[in-house]
């Protein structure tokens, strides 16, 4: 309730009457990149979404230069819809919970926000994550069923089941795990001349889906593989596995699973993909 | 005829259950959506989804006691043929949805694991640890990409609505939206629309609702002509962890686990919060509300936390208004097993473990009870009729409203776990009526003359112009936290008229300076400004009309209540006195019955919102009076009972 509890106690000592942000700014892409320096007044249990909104608001620099407001991307601000990551003081992450108290405990001096690495930047701090959610469909990541009619309850799954699935479905399709891997390449590219939006969108398709899937999709074909009923496309999801850019592309730096904001046992996955394709290519060596 | 498509604007839980079910029907589906649909603000429901099941029906549990308890929990505001047809069919959602692999918590033998949730006596709820609603929403994302990969859907991410296009009947022919990244207008020519955008609660400024959930979609249509049903009743949960950007929930799943609300009987009580005895805890709910003790209903429980802090003066801080929520009692293991994904977010924002020490809450505003006005065809049992194409379409033709942007089931007070239910089990229902609609229309909308659709994306593109030359000087965003401010202290948990005739004033002149905003970004690429002040301006139609809903209704009803007109606990002590002072109370209630046992329905025409009302369908279950708490609620009910028992041709007035 806004009207009850703001209450902004005076700033005690130890805290900063005003923060200090250094933002990676990009026009759009193809443009080049350039540092803006912002300050806003220092609030308790400020996060860094609350910092862009002041910035919002005042749009202007530290300098006092008129500007436009820092474009970027948040949705719940809860750190479930994976919305709102990137790079907060050199490290991959949501930005929602990235609290200034604890930002200024490592560096008081300053706050330092640019866009994710690995994907195409559309503004300042909003990339283009469309390549995450193509490799969703890479590795069909689905429960095929019949259709939606009342069929009676699903399979019956044991507690255990359960609870080995439950953490691989919590997965919020952030790119924290793509962003912080070395062999996840950023893809991009740019409308040539004469082409069509549709050609465009097919030659990045193409491009996206031979290159390296990176570590969510694989654990979702993982989380699939182990449902009774979506087990049923098992053999599929392994194929797209072996095929290039899949689990053998990853090099075992285990980045993915050190910034994953949802602790999902990402390299446990891997491992499983990993075994479950070498077990698919032997077999496929003696059928054939 | 080509090929007819619909439109679904708004990929949350109903948006994205139509869609997959349109597409099963094999009608094509353009999907447009501010967000990637995953991240569409279901994923933060958190406790889980209701249905009457084997366990419970064997305690005496049915699906009419669940219409029941979603009646009285909503103080018989909703029409009740939806209601009965969405109970009906809750246990057949929940089995689809553990169908389409939804990792439900599960009993030791493998089962679906159930907790219990306010308003209920039944363990009811099926949930996924903490995160439902993300489960949820990722199974039907995932059949909805599974259509996509097959062609049958065509998603429009990052995609603003920017309002319904219109033959010269009226009827809906699809809607104009606007690509936020290169902002580019276009015109998408449906055979019918849905939308199912959400609620509204960043009117408040802050709110437990994501960024997303403006009421602008729902507001364009409303300015097209659609109609606004219950507009006043928000919803403000109980407990909710009050921060600066916004209000974060901690899901009612946390006192159905166990959790426990209370504060220290002295003020601001200096003991470490742990080494307080039992003695000196005031759980201030279970003393008052015997029965259902901390799962009152959510209404209850947001006055009586606002109550103890504002007029009890028993807040735990000082400074700031907030109570415990304790679970600390509870092993570690079964609340990381059930609770996990709440706990973390309150430690990841509070910096605290709230396994160790109990949690600070407070209410928040939380659901839009209200929202698009939309029909149903009843059927001959009392539930709907399957296939109508007139459920859930608004009063434009063509329009379909659907999940917490309609105003149906949840009447004046949504009962916990009911909302997921209500989003996929209209999302399912309402596709084969939308395959007959499309079915009896003699041409496609794409077959129309492309006048129809110029002069839809010429209006638009004028507004957008017109916004990005405007130089009334004002900020979109200060104007913002104006109206949430306004709106707030007004309208939430007491109201008081005279408040709200200010605050109408107040937010009026706030409307005419948001007209007036001068925009620090008139560019061309990914402009957030534009696209934020258009939304801004676009609240104030239907903030108006929760101000003045609430204005007019002199009653206390779920949500909305009006101490002013409240109905009192009985005082007589002597049986004979007491009986009596019952009587008058039940004549008062049956009186007050008449007035506002009514939806309100507002329109829009430019101005200012105008007010009707329209009857309710009460026809499953009789209006009786909800008397949670309320001393002498045993005679009262008693009373009440002999009256509705008593032949109906007796009018005692004559």
């Amino acid at each position: 309730m806004t009207a009850t509890n703001t209450h902004h106690q005076a700033s005690t000592p130890q805290h900063p009457e005003k923060v200090n942000v250094r933002v990676l700014r990009q026009d759009g892409p193809g443009q080049p990149t350039y540092w803006e320096r912002h300050q806003v007044e220092y609030e308790e249990n400020m996060n860094v979404i609350s910092v862009l909104q002041r910035i919002a608001a005042q749009a202007a620099t530290v300098e006092g230069n008129k500007v436009t407001p820092v474009a970027w991307d948040c949705g719940c601000l809860e750190e479930v819809c994976g919305s709102c990551t990137m790079v907060v003081n050199g490290k991959v992450r949501q930005s929602c919970t990235a609290l200034v108290d604890r930002l200024l405990e490592d560096n008081s001096a300053e706050i330092e926000l640019r866009p994710m690495t690995k994907f195409p930047v559309i503004r300042d701090l909003i990339v283009d994550r469309t390549r995450l959610f193509q490799g969703l469909e890479r590795v069909k990541a689905w429960v095929p069923v019949d259709g939606y009619s009342d069929m009676g309850p699903g399979p019956r799954q044991s507690r255990k089941q359960q609870e080995q699935s439950y953490p691989l479905s919590q997965c919020m399709s952030c790119g924290c795990c793509l962003d912080a891997c070395p062999q996840y390449q950023k893809i991009e590219l740019h409308r040539r001349p004469g082409e069509t939006e549709e050609q465009f969108e097919d030659r990045k398709r193409e491009a996206y889906g031979s290159q390296f899937m990176g570590a969510a999709p694989i654990s979702q074909a993982v989380l699939f593989n182990s449902h009774p009923t979506g087990n049923s496309l098992a053999e599929e999801r392994v194929e797209a596995l072996i095929a290039p850019g899949g689990v053998q592309a990853c090099g075992n730096a285990q980045n993915c699973v050190a910034v994953c904001p949802k602790e999902i046992p990402l390299t446990t996955s891997i491992g499983r993909a990993g075994r479950a394709a070498t077990v698919h290519s032997l077999k496929k060596m003696f059928d054939s | 005829m080509s090929t007819q498509r619909v439109v679904v604007v708004g990929g949350g839980l109903a948006g994205l259950a139509a869609t997959m079910k349109l597409c099963e029907l094999g009608i094509p589906v353009d999907l447009i959506s501010l967000t990637p649909v995953k991240r569409s603000h279901s994923v933060c429901a958190q406790g889980g989804i209701n249905s009457c099941n084997e366990q419970t029906r064997q305690l005496g549990d049915s699906e009419w006691h669940h219409l029941d308890d979603t009646v009285y929990g909503g103080d018989f505001l909703q029409h009740q043929p939806p209601v009965k047809e969405m109970a009906y069919w809750a246990p057949k959602v929940i089995e689809l949805m553990d169908r389409l692999g939804v990792t439900f918590n599960r009993t030791e033998e493998g089962f679906l694991d159930r907790r219990r949730f306010g308003g209920t006596l039944f363990k009811r709820t099926a949930f996924a640890g903490a995160t439902t609603g993300q489960q949820l929403l990722y199974a039907l994302d995932e059949q909805v990409r599974r259509w996509e990969s097959e062609g049958m859907v065509r998603k429009f991410e990052f995609w603003d609505f920017l309002g319904p296009m219109q033959d010269e009947s009226g009827r809906c022919v699809g809607v104009v939206a606007q690509d936020m990244v290169s902002m580019e207008m276009r015109s998408f020519p449906a055979d019918a629309t849905i939308v199912a955008t959400g609620g509204n609660g960043l009117i408040y400024g802050r709110s437990t609702m994501s960024v997303f959930c403006n009421g602008g979609a729902a507001s364009r249509c409303f300015q097209a002509g659609a109609k606004l049903g219950n507009p006043e009743f928000i919803q403000v949960h109980p407990t909710a962890i009050p921060g600066a950007d916004k209000l974060r929930l901690m899901s009612e799943s946390a006192r159905g686990e166990g959790g426990r609300v209370w504060v220290p009987r002295t003020p601001q009580d200096p003991r470490p919060v742990k080494s307080i005895p039992e003695a000196d805890r005031y759980y201030f709910l279970e003393e008052r509300y015997p029965e259902y003790g901390n799962l009152v209903p959510r209404d209850i429980a947001t006055r009586e936390i606002f109550n103890i802090c504002v007029n009890e003066g028993l807040s735990v801080e000082a400074g700031r208004m907030c109570v415990y929520l304790d679970l600390t009692h509870i092993e570690r293991s079964e609340l990381d097993r059930k609770l996990g994904g709440i706990l973390e977010i309150y430690e990841k924002f509070q910096g605290v473990d709230p396994r160790d020490v109990p949690m600070k809450i407070f209410p928040a505003v939380h659901y839009s009870m209200g929202g698009l006005w939309a029909g149903y065809t009843k059927n001959s049992d009392g539930g709907l009729l399957a296939g109508d194409p007139g459920n859930q379409m608004t009063n434009i033709q063509g329009l379909y409203a659907l999940g917490e942007c309609d105003y149906q089931y949840h009447g004046a007070n949504r009962l916990g776990a009911n909302s997921l239910l209500s989003c996929i089990f209209s999302g399912l229902f309402v596709a084969p009526g939308i395959q007959n609609y499309i079915k009896n229309q003699s041409k496609a909308a794409a077959e129309l003359a492309p006048a129809v659709f110029e002069g839809a994306l010429a209006k638009q593109q004028e507004r957008h112009a017109a916004l990005l030359s405007n130089a009334g000087g004002e900020n979109p965003y200060l104007l913002h936290q104006e109206l949430g401010d306004v709106m707030t202290r007004a309208a939430t948990v007491v109201r008081v008229n005279s408040q709200l005739d200010d605050a109408y004033s107040r937010v009026s002149d706030l409307h005419e300076r948001a007209m007036a905003c001068s925009l620090t970004d008139s560019g061309s690429w990914t402009n957030q400004n534009v696209i934020f002040t258009k939304a801004l301006q676009d609240m104030f139609p239907i903030a108006k009309s929760i101000l003045k809903g609430a204005r007019l209704r002199d009653e206390c009803r779920g949500a909305h209540f009006k101490p002013e007109f409240s109905m009192p606990s009985l005082t007589e002590e002597e049986p004979q006195a007491r009986r009596q002072e019952a009587e008058r109370w039940c004549d008062r209630f049956e009186e007050n019955n008449k007035k506002f046992l009514k939806s309100t329905i507002a329109t829009y025409d430019g101005a200012d919102p105008k007010i009707t009302y329209e009857d309710v369908d009460t026809g499953s279950i009789a209006p009786r009076p909800r008397l949670y708490g309320l001393v002498g609620a045993e005679t009262i009910e008693q009373v009440w009972k002999e009256r509705a028992s008593a032949p109906k041709n007796v009018d005692k007035n004559t």
